[in-house]
């Protein structure tokens, strides 16, 4: 198999790989940023993005939809929605098989792979998925009008979803393990006072019953260790991201959590692979936050580069 | 209209000209939701490896993506997008949900050139 060589690799094509493309094809470097998920990564799940210096006011799918074609207009070239099947960061000329299919080759590389949706663990959990079990309201919430349904967790996400699954459902049952939110007060007060959301708090599902697909949970109280059932059409499931770091874990350094370790400037345990954006050890996840990262990666890589 | 870099089929006319003028076709009818964006991404990409495949969307809501929407080939589907084949005219095959670069290359690859 022939490999393709470029000067600087990007995996992920969140907001954080798409800066960092397009610093580098901005500084007329080779540039490919190979994707094994959606082009935007978690930003496109956003609905507004009221914050994001510059912009009044847009979803995230437009601002993801700019900087990719900002990064290709640069001329970046990308591979999204491949699987990544070989991975060799520790050799000088870094290599990435996609697909089992094709080659390439990088003298640098910027790891920006970003999180993936937490799953509760429970029994039964991918028996259901996509028969009842939902990570996305938007994708999925037509197909529950008029049902009952579940939302796990207590972040922004979870109660800014239910909210908009108030458009098609008949009730939804919020359920989050601990006695309060860790949602902004706006997403908690908006979720509060909507007539057909009630709350389960200090509970956690253990279980998801059905045939076909679920037609309900066990819930056990977190306090009392009681075990109880609630009949659901469906359930949709927020409860955080964990890093995208299952191929790197042997060669890279991660923390506890199997966050990525780097310097300030994004350099990584490995001369030549710098890391950006929320696959990285850092406390606030933010679009602007991974623009930083994805920036001060790209001008690491190219004094790298040049050095 | 859906916000992809693709060419858009906004009718039923627009449809049937596309599959009658042209051997290969495929056709990726969805909204803009993390399960179809991915396939867009895969066929802005493709259009540049195939070219004689003509690479197109249409947006699940208008009326006029009845033609996809309640076509044979798609009985059953619960899932966005609905993404269809055309050789010579005919639909040829469809799928359900999200597909990777890997299994649409495979499809066209089987089915289409």
């Amino acid at each position: 198999m022939n490999a393709e060589h470029y000067d600087a690799i990007v995996l992920g094509a969140g907001a954080a790989g798409l800066s960092a493309g397009i610093y580098l094809a901005r500084a007329n470097l080779k540039t490919l940023i190979i994707n094994e998920g959606s082009i935007g990564g978690q930003m496109v799940l956003t609905h507004a993005v009221a914050n994001y210096p510059g912009v009044r006011e847009a979803s995230g799918r437009e601002i993801s939809q700019v900087m990719k074609n900002q990064a290709k207009e640069f001329g970046c070239d990308i591979e999204s929605n491949v699987e990544i099947t070989k991975l060799d960061l520790t050799s000088k000329k870094k290599m990435v098989e996609i697909d089992d299919d094709e080659i390439f080759t990088a003298d640098v590389m910027i790891l920006a792979t970003g999180g993936k949706p937490r799953k509760l663990g429970a029994k039964n959990e991918d028996k259901f998925k996509g028969l009842g079990i939902s990570y996305c309201a938007t994708c999925d919430g037509d197909f529950y009008t008029g049902k009952d349904v579940i939302v796990v967790g207590g972040g922004n996400s979870a109660l800014e979803e239910a909210v908009s699954l108030t458009k098609w459902v008949k009730s939804i049952t919020v359920i989050h393990q601990f006695d309060n939110f860790q949602a902004h007060e706006y997403a908690i007060e908006q979720a509060e006072k909507n007539s057909k959301i009630s709350f389960i708090l200090e509970s956690k599902i253990t279980e998801y019953l059905g045939e076909q697909n679920v037609e309900g949970v066990i819930i056990q109280n977190q306090k009392t260790g009681e075990f109880s059932e609630l009949k659901t059409d469906g359930v949709f499931v927020y409860i955080g991201y964990i890093p995208n770091t299952d191929k790197l874990k042997d060669v890279i350094h991660l923390n506890e959590r199997e966050e990525v370790l780097s310097d300030e400037n994004m350099q990584t345990n490995i001369k030549g692979v710098f890391v950006a954006g929320d696959v990285r050890e850092k406390k606030y996840r933010q679009i602007t936050t991974a623009v930083s990262d994805g920036t001060i990666a790209a001008l690491s890589a190219i004094e790298y580069l040049q050095s | 209209m859906l916000g992809t870099n693709l060419k858009h089929i906004k009718s039923e006319e627009e449809f049937n000209e596309v599959i009658k003028n042209n051997e290969n076709v495929m056709i990726c009818c969805g909204r803009m939701g993390p399960m179809c964006l991915p396939v867009y991404d895969v066929m802005e990409n493709l259009e540049e490896k195939y070219e004689n495949v003509k690479f197109y969307d249409m947006d699940f809501d208008i009326p006029e993506a009845h033609v996809l929407r309640n076509h044979q080939l798609a009985r059953g589907f619960m899932g966005l997008p609905f993404t269809f084949y055309f050789k010579n005219g005919k639909a040829v095959k469809a799928t359900s949900s999200i597909q990777n670069k890997k299994q649409i290359k495979s499809i066209i690859e089987e089915y289409l050139v």
